[in-house]
This record gives C-alpha cells, sequence and structure tokens, in this order.
C-alpha cells in the first residue's frame, strides 16, 4: 500500500513537471466472463468526445493524450456502459473488461430461463417461474407432479412427496438455492419443507447424473432456485392473493426485489396458508386442515467478477392428518378398510387437532465466489439449517396435549467449488464439501425414539469434466466420493436386542442396560463411490439424442438402519437393521428428443438397477396387549426398475397447442421376482392450451389425466381373528384402487393497470367432474376418497 | 479473498460450538403405556375362590407376546364382580393407570366379547358422568359347565352410547382374550 501512494505521488509530480502530450493509450477490451475480445465497442474520453472502436482483434488506440488522467466511458450494445479512470504516462497499454451478459441477464427476468443446465448428457425438466405460479397455493410435490415421470407418495393434500421414476425419500435429493435439504426426508409421510413461492425456477433430474449436488440420489435430484435479480436500478414486487373453495381457505403470497446498477440487490418474500377440513365428492375429510407461514430474505452484491450472497427462509406449517386414518392394530384397521366411508366425519373446522404434524424448517446460506482471471469461477459456501419435527397422536392423560414425535435435526455444510470458464469446448467442475449433522430426539415425548440420538459426518469431493468433442457431440464424465461417519446412541429393547442376537454379534457397542432396554453406541462408517459417463449427439437441426450412465451409492438413513416398534402414523411395527451396507444403483438413461416448431417431442426410456436396495416389507403379525400389528422389516435385494416417459407438444396454430405425457414403470425385486411396492401406475396426460397473447394473454387449458390401476404389487395382506364376530379377515393393505380419470380446467387473463403494474386473474378448477377416485399412492386410501372438486381464484399484482 | 478468510474462521467456530456436547441420552419414560391388565372376579359368594385373569406385556411392541394367566375355573350358575386394573410397569413403581381411564371416563369403555361356546353373560357395573358404561367394573355370570373364551376390548373415544363393539368405532387400546371353563 505504501510503495502504491509512493507511486501515485511519483508520477503526479512527473505529470506537472512535464507536459509531453502525444502519448497513446492502446489496449483491449474483453469479456469478463470468458476472456474473449470484444469487437465494436466505443471507447469515449470524458470532456473531449475524442472517441474510438475496438477493432476486429479487440483492440483500441488513442492517440494524443497527454500525460494525465483521463475518464473514459466504454459501451457496447450488449454490455452495460461503464465508466474508468485511466492515468497515462508516457505511453500507456491498459485492458477493460466488460460485463457482457447483461443483456441476457435481462431476459432472464422475463423468460425466467437461462438457468445454467446441470448436467450435459441428461435431458432435465424445468418450471419457469409462470409455470410455478400456477401451483402457488399447493405444495412443491404438485408442482413436480405435472413433469413427466413424476408423480407423488401422499398423506392426504399437505403431504406430497415426489417420486421420480418410481423413487422416493433419501433416494431423492432437493438442493434449495443450493442448500441440500436435510429434513427427516425418510418417512413416508413426510414431504419436503419447501414453499413453493419462494422458488422461481425448478429443475428436474431424473438420475444421479449431477454429481456436484450430490452421489446419492439413486431416484433423482430437485434444483429449486430463487428467481434470479438482474443487475440494474430497479424494483419490483408481486403479491397474489387466492380463494381456495375445497378446504374453503385462503393464501397470500408477496416477493419485493430491489436491485441497483452497482451490485447490490435484496429480495424479501413471504407467504401464508390457512385452509380448513377438505372434501371429497360425498363427505367431508375431518381434520385436513393446513397453516402454513414462509418468508425469505436474500441480499447480495453481485460484480459478475465477483460477489456474495446471504440467503434465509423459514418454513413453518401445521398440517392435520385425517382422523379416520388414526387407527390401533388389525382389528381396527379391518373396520377401517372396510368401511365405505371415514370411520369419523365431523361438522366442518378450521382447527388443527391431533394426529397432526408441525415442521418448522430454517435455512441459511451464505455464498462468495469470485471469477479468477481467465480460468474460472471460485465459490465458497457455508449453509445452516434447523429442521424442528413435532408430530401429535391421539393421546391420553397428561400426555394428551404432548408431541409424540419431537425431532430437532441441526446441519452445517461447508463447500468450495471450482468452475472453469475459459473455453467453450470444455468445463471442468470440482468442489470439496463437508457437512456436520445432529439429531436431537426429545425424551420428554414419553414415547420411545423412532430416530436415535445421532451425530454424523460426510466428507465428500466431486470432478465432473465435459467437453465438445465436435460440433454436435458433447461427451461428460464425472467421480464423486463421500465418506460418511455415523456416531449414534441407541436404546433398544433388551427384547429386540436378544431376539436379533444382537447380544452375540455386536457385544461391543453396549453402553450399558437401563431397565429393559439397553444403551448402544454404534459408530459407522460409509464409503460411497458415484461416477456419470454421458454423451450427448446432436443431429438434422432439431434433434438431440442423450446418453448417460450414472452409478450412485447411497448410505442407510436412520430409519432403515435404527427403526425398531410401532410406527403409528402407519399403524405397523418397523424393523431396521443397523448392519446394512450402502445401496449402489447403476442407472442407463436414453433420450432422444426432437425440439421442433411444429412438433416436438421426447421419448426417455431407461433401466435402473440397484443392488442391497432397501425396501420394507411384511413378515409377520405381531400379538401385543393393544392388539395384532402387523410387523414390517427392512431388508436389502436387489431391485431393477425400468421404465418410459415420453412428452410431446404439437400447436395446432398460434394460439392453439396440444400437450401430451406419459409416463411407465415397473419396479421389481430381482432376488424374488415380485413387483415392488408402491410402483407408480401408468398414466396419460393430455392437455389443450389456448393462448392468445393479442387478448390480454387470455391463457386456457384443459387438461385430462388419466392413471391406470397398479396390477402389479407385492400382495402384503394378512390374516387376523377378530373376536367380536369370531371370524378370521383380511386386512387388505395392498390391493390397489381402480383406475380414473380427472379433467382440470385452468385459465388466467392479464390486464395492464399502469405503466409499471399488471393484473393477473386466474380461475382454476381441479377435479372438474368431482370424480370420486382413489390414488394407489395415497396412503389415505384405505380410509377415504381422494379431494374432491376445487375452484382457486387468484389475482396477481405485478409492480 | 478476505470474506472467505472470515467465513471458514466463523464456520469453524461455530462447528466447534455445536459439536461438543456428547452426554448420553436418557432413556424415555414411557408414562402412556399399558403393559399389564388385571382383571379379577370375585365371586357373590364368598365361600367359593376369585378367579384372577392377567395378561402382562412388559416390552410392549418388542417382540415378546404377551403373558396371559388364568387362576383357575368358574363355577356353574354363579355371579362374579369383575374389576379391572390397569398398570404401568415400565415404570418402577409400577403406575396405575386405572385412574387414567377413570378420569377420561367419557372417552374410554371397555366391552367383553363371550365366545367359541362359553356359557357366561356380562353386563356394566358402572358409569361415566353422561350415565354410560366405562367397563372397569361388571358383573359375570357363569351359567351352564362350558368352556369358550372372553376378549375385553378398550376403546379410546368410541362413540357413547353405542350399541356394542360393531358400532363404537374408536381406536383399540388394549385387546386380550382368556380362555375360560365354567365346571
Amino acid at each position: 500500500m505504501r510503495n502504491y501512494a509512493l507511486f501515485v505521488l511519483l508520477f503526479s509530480s512527473i505529470t506537472t513537471l512535464s507536459q509531453n502530450c502525444d502519448n497513446t493509450l492502446t489496449g483491449k477490451v474483453t469479456d469478463i466472463h470468458d476472456g474473449q475480445m470484444l469487437v465494436g465497442v466505443t471507447l469515449t474520453i470524458a470532456n473531449t468526445e475524442q472517441s474510438v472502436q475496438t477493432g476486429l482483434d479487440g483492440i483500441f488506440t488513442f492517440s494524443n493524450l497527454c500525460d494525465d488522467t483521463y475518464y473514459i466511458q466504454i459501451s457496447h450494445p450488449y454490455c452495460l456502459t461503464k465508466g474508468f479512470k485511466v492515468r497515462v504516462f508516457e505511453d500507456t497499454n491498459k485492458s477493460f473488461k466488460l460485463e457482457h451478459h447483461i443483456e441476457e441477464l435481462n431476459q432472464i427476468t422475463i423468460e425466467g430461463k437461462a438457468y445454467s443446465n446441470k448436467s450435459k448428457t441428461v435431458l432435465e425438466s424445468t418450471l419457469n417461474k409462470e409455470e410455478l405460479e400456477r401451483f402457488s397455493t399447493g405444495t412443491l410435490g404438485n408442482a413436480l407432479n405435472s413433469l413427466s415421470g413424476v408423480s407423488s407418495l401422499n398423506t392426504g393434500n399437505g403431504v406430497v412427496k415426489p417420486i421420480i421414476n418410481g423413487l422416493h425419500s433419501s433416494r431423492i435429493v432437493i438442493m434449495n438455492n443450493g442448500v441440500r435439504m436435510e429434513d427427516q426426508r425418510w418417512g413416508a409421510e413426510h414431504a419436503p419443507n419447501i414453499d413453493i413461492n419462494s422458488a422461481g425456477n425448478l429443475t428436474l433430474i431424473k438420475g444421479a447424473a449431477a454429481l456436484q449436488y450430490s452421489g446419492d440420489a439413486t431416484g433423482g435430484i430437485i434444483i429449486v432456485e430463487a428467481p434470479r435479480i438482474a443487475v440494474k436500478d430497479t424494483l419490483f414486487g408481486k403479491t397474489s392473493i387466492s380463494g381456495i373453495s375445497n378446504g374453503r381457505g385462503v393464501s397470500i403470497n408477496s416477493r419485493i426485489t430491489k436491485s441497483n446498477l452497482n451490485g447490490w440487490y435484496t429480495s424479501i418474500q413471504g407467504s401464508l396458508k390457512r385452509t380448513g377440513d377438505t372434501e371429497a365428492p360425498n363427505y367431508l375429510l375431518s381434520n385436513t386442515g393446513v397453516s402454513e407461514r414462509n418468508a425469505s430474505i436474500k441480499i447480495g452484491f453481485n460484480r459478475f467478477d465477483y460477489g456474495i450472497e446471504a440467503y434465509y427462509s423459514i418454513f413453518k406449517n401445521q398440517l392435520g392428518i385425517l382422523r379416520a386414518s388414526h387407527l390401533g392394530g388389525a382389528g381396527d384397521q379391518v373396520r377401517g378398510i372396510a368401511s365405505p366411508i371415514p370411520l369419523i366425519i365431523n361438522d366442518f373446522s378450521y382447527d388443527i387437532d391431533a394426529p397432526r404434524q408441525e415442521v418448522t424448517h430454517q435455512l441459511g446460506r451464505i455464498i462468495g465466489y469470485k471469477e479468477l482471471n481467465r480460468r474460472g469461477k471460485l465459490s465458497f459456501q457455508y449453509d445452516y439449517q434447523l429442521n424442528n419435527r413435532l408430530e401429535y397422536d391421539i393421546r391420553r392423560g397428561d400426555d394428551r396435549n404432548k408431541a409424540s414425535t419431537d425431532l430437532e435435526l441441526i446441519t452445517h455444510t461447508v463447500q468450495t467449488n471450482f468452475e472453469t470458464n475459459k473455453s467453450n469446448t470444455h468445463h471442468i467442475k470440482t468442489g470439496i464439501i463437508g457437512r456436520y449433522q445432529k439429531n436431537y430426539p426429545d425424551p420428554g415425548t414419553g414415547i420411545r425414539r423412532l430416530i436415535p440420538d445421532y451425530t454424523k459426518y460426510d466428507l465428500g469431493g466431486y470432478a465432473v469434466f465435459d467437453t465438445n468433442i465436435s460440433e454436435s457431440l458433447i461427451i461428460e464424465l464425472g467421480g464423486r466420493f463421500d465418506y460418511t461417519h455415523m456416531n449414534v446412541y441407541k436404546f433398544y429393547r433388551t427384547s429386540f436386542w436378544e431376539s436379533r442376537n444382537y447380544d452375540i454379534l455386536l457385544p461391543e457397542i453396549v453402553v450399558e442396560e437401563v431397565g429393559a432396554q439397553i444403551l448402544t453406541q454404534p459408530k459407522l462408517n460409509y464409503y460411497n463411490s458415484s461416477a456419470t459417463l454421458g454423451a450427448t449427439y446432436s443431429f438434422k437441426d432439431n434433434y438431440k439424442l442423450f446418453f448417460n450412465y450414472s452409478l450412485a451409492s447411497r448410505a442407510p438413513n436412520p430409519s432403515e438402519l435404527f427403526s425398531e416398534g410401532l410406527h403409528h402414523s402407519a399403524s405397523r411395527i418397523e424393523l431396521g437393521d443397523l448392519r446394512f451396507n450402502s445401496e449402489v444403483g447403476h442407472k442407463f438413461a436414453l433420450t432422444l428428443r426432437n425440439n421442433n416448431k411444429n412438433f416436438s417431442f421426447s421419448i426417455q426410456p431407461y433401466i435402473n438397477t440397484i443392488n442391497d436396495f432397501i425396501l420394507i416389507e411384511p413378515v409377520d403379525v405381531r400379538q401385543t396387549i393393544r392388539g395384532n400389528f402387523q410387523v414390517w422389516e427392512y431388508r436389502q435385494t436387489n431391485a431393477q426398475l425400468i421404465g418410459v416417459d415420453v412428452d410431446a407438444s404439437y400447436p395446432i396454430n398460434k394460439k392453439l397447442k396440444l400437450n401430451h405425457q406419459f409416463s411407465l414403470v415397473k419396479g421389481y425385486d430381482r432376488s424374488t421376482n415380485q413387483p415392488l411396492i408402491n410402483m407408480p401406475p401408468a398414466n396419460f396426460k393430455n392437455e389443450i392450451v389456448y393462448k392468445n397473447s393479442a387478448y390480454n394473454n387470455l391463457r386456457i387449458s384443459l387438461q385430462s389425466a388419466y392413471v391406470f390401476r397398479q396390477n402389479e404389487f407385492p400382495n402384503t395382506n394378512f390374516e387376523v381373528y377378530i373376536p367380536e364376530t369370531e371370524t378370521s379377515e383380511i386386512v387388505d393393505f395392498s390391493t390397489p384402487p381402480n383406475a380414473y380419470h380427472l379433467l382440470n380446467f385452468n385459465s388466467s387473463i392479464d390486464f395492464k393497470t399502469s405503466n409499471k403494474t399488471a393484473l393477473t386473474v386466474g380461475l382454476e378448477i381441479s377435479n372438474l367432474l368431482n370424480t370420486s377416485y382413489r390414488n394407489y399412492l395415497s396412503r389415505l386410501r384405505l380410509y377415504a376418497d381422494d379431494l374432491g372438486r376445487n375452484f382457486l381464484l387468484t389475482i396477481k399484482l405485478n409492480y | 479473498m478476505k470474506i472467505v478468510q472470515f467465513l471458514s474462521t466463523a464456520i469453524f467456530a461455530s462447528a466447534l460450538i455445536f459439536s461438543c456436547s456428547s452426554d448420553d441420552p436418557d432413556p424415555v419414560v414411557e408414562e402412556e403405556v399399558i403393559t399389564t391388565m388385571t382383571i379379577t372376579l370375585e365371586p357373590f359368594d364368598d365361600q367359593i375362590s376369585s378367579v384372577i385373569l392377567q395378561t402382562q406385556d412388559l416390552d410392549g411392541d418388542g417382540p415378546d407376546i404377551p403373558e396371559v394367566t388364568v387362576s383357575g375355573n368358574l363355577l356353574e350358575n354363579k355371579m362374579y364382580y369383575g374389576s379391572i386394573v390397569l398398570l404401568n410397569e415400565t415404570e418402577d413403581p409400577a403406575e396405575n393407570m386405572t385412574e387414567e381411564i377413570e378420569e377420561e371416563s367419557l372417552e374410554h369403555q371397555f366391552f367383553y366379547t363371550i365366545e367359541n361356546g362359553l356359557d357366561a353373560i356380562t353386563e356394566y357395573n358402572d358409569v361415566d358422568p353422561d350415565l354410560n358404561p366405562i367397563g372397569l367394573d361388571f358383573v359375570l355370570t357363569a351359567n351352564a359347565v362350558s368352556s369358550g373364551s372372553i376378549t375385553f376390548t378398550l376403546r379410546h373415544m368410541p362413540t357413547k352410547p353405542n350399541t356394542g363393539l360393531e358400532d363404537a368405532g374408536g381406536e383399540t387400546d388394549i385387546e386380550a382374550t382368556f380362555e375360560l371353563s365354567i365346571q
């Protein structure tokens, strides 16, 4: 610093001494991102109006300059005009960098496009801002459901868990604004804790190909990104209010964004949703109300060659679970399943009673990045997540208002990533990641811990390389390694410990015996490798062929390892095994895509073979003082999923368009050749869309969704003796419900209310014909029909 | 770069703070569990002995099945006072759960199902504040010589009043079957 000051002093003194005015200033102007020469850039010296342009080589020359300080304005059609201060002393050489992508960035906010590709050799499905807004009163799962190959595992209308190509829960990784969601996602009745309104773009990758995010996504990766903010002086926002007929609720969502030319930006978003009991076509679904409160804030500074951003979001919800689904043992199940209507139907209410879930998920992230001169972009990220899950059951006595599950999951992650961008033909992405996680199940619930106390450490590293072999061929190659260490404290029932022979096999992990329980301290290590190899070939103008092989390894989750007892919401006893090893998936995916204006389609067949696949299946019926319960035990086997997703789109004319989707997946346990449970049945979606941009952007669509009956399922029914009738009855958990067809209507129209504001009014009617149906993938299908007709009226103001 | 340095320091510090607790967790006290149901059948006629039925399931939904004992046989043409005591023996000392049922009698009811040829009848001998039966106390009449079984079912949140298990609804908290003989 001192030297610099000295230099300045020296130079300025020289300037005053000799006034030499035949200096030249030469240099080049380059793109700050990839170092490319910029042609046709105008450079103007302030106050003199002397101006020159860069030539084809990106070089400019000013002549006849004095030893002085000049202000030079540099402008280019695709860049933001920028001013620089230049000190000229004799013949000077000075180069400038411009933000060449400003035009592209402005488009981002308009079209919601240009989010970078996450993988080069897998066709990604995306939902942009406009499409996401149609789901603003729903859940993330509802939005994803609109993509081919995605279905959802539901527990009522509030818990919607995405299933990608037949796989769900721990096999799906969700990236929320660059943060891997850690929110007890193993449970079938645990939905992702993300507010759909906080998202600006949603990307789905079917499979584990995007290794920069994770190596264990045997099912797929869902990437949720906040809306992009352009570097320009602007203040904009939107507010929408929706009325929901089914559930008699309301939803409000608002976002305001301020950004400045100097790079600073802020965006604040909040949403509220409150509904009461929903209705099936013929009856009320008691205790299915939802209350949701979410907010997020983003503050950042973006200079293209460096930047920093802080993001925080809080997601808080309260979900009622259908009252009639809370039952005791097998005898109660027989009653619940046999009854044509839910066993409990009360009057309409906004109350959210037990059984219910209350989840709070907080997420914070700080990311900083720097463009390293022509080498690439280096970023560093720290994120923190705090997930608190409370589940309330119907309880007795003093415990009546106490949660029966109270889990607190804290996760800290640090990562650093590097991405090259110097070359147009090949890119390298690489990074390392470290994660610390702690789960604390509060023993104050008075119910044995479902998930034990544990601390978990992850360390991972990856590298992905892609190259354009020729104009039409891209090859992608990547590898990742993850090490996971778990330090667990788990109480086992002595009777279970001994029945599993753990007392002989694993005596070393016993810490102490407490009454009829044994405290153990298992320390588990997993070494997981994952890889991807793929190619994309473009031919005949609009055709693209994608091929990808991905190898994914997933460590067993705490529920698969440590379950040991009654899982109340499923009315069954679940048993895990702490000796499980990681499951390893091999997925081959092929995609043929034609992106033609007259007819576009994509066909995506795949085959996913998973070794040591962890599944749960019924093995026994256990007699307890509370009656008989079915025992489900986790087991490892080799599984295979084969399927195809087809998308097609055909514009009849400029205003009318047909969209089609078809998905089929078959899953088998290869050691027994039995079908896998909960495989989504084949389904068709056909839609006709009318859109007239000349008439206030009027958009009307009618969608027909046909879901076939799942004919391949494992028979997990069992017999139970019912004393009051003196008969044995079959508890039919497995028979899938019939096929069904739903019609959904959607419309919206824009009104320009002033120069800067626009009003959009939308009307959506789902299940237009009020069809009674049951969905094989809904956990409540045994007890009640799915939702009936719903009118949704949305008024949105953009300003 | 300073930002990166600052961040890494901050993260390191927070990681240290959050990773410092490693005390063994406490076992959960299961306050709500019913492990043991004892039914005492005390004869009206004090010349003959009582019969005690018990089911005990100390590991709850663990692998051990409930231990069911019947102390003896009933005698023909005799009437017995029946009373039910519920215990939570996972706690030490064992907690009497009967009181909890009495306090929440509006939300609970016992049902008795006689089957497989046992020639006996039961009658409720207690009422909740709405004058509907609870079933902790009952009267059992043993008729002719026979044998069969009797099942005791405790329902939580049944519809009250009801005509029996068929329309009672609710959730089963206890279901235990005993083999009995009348001599």
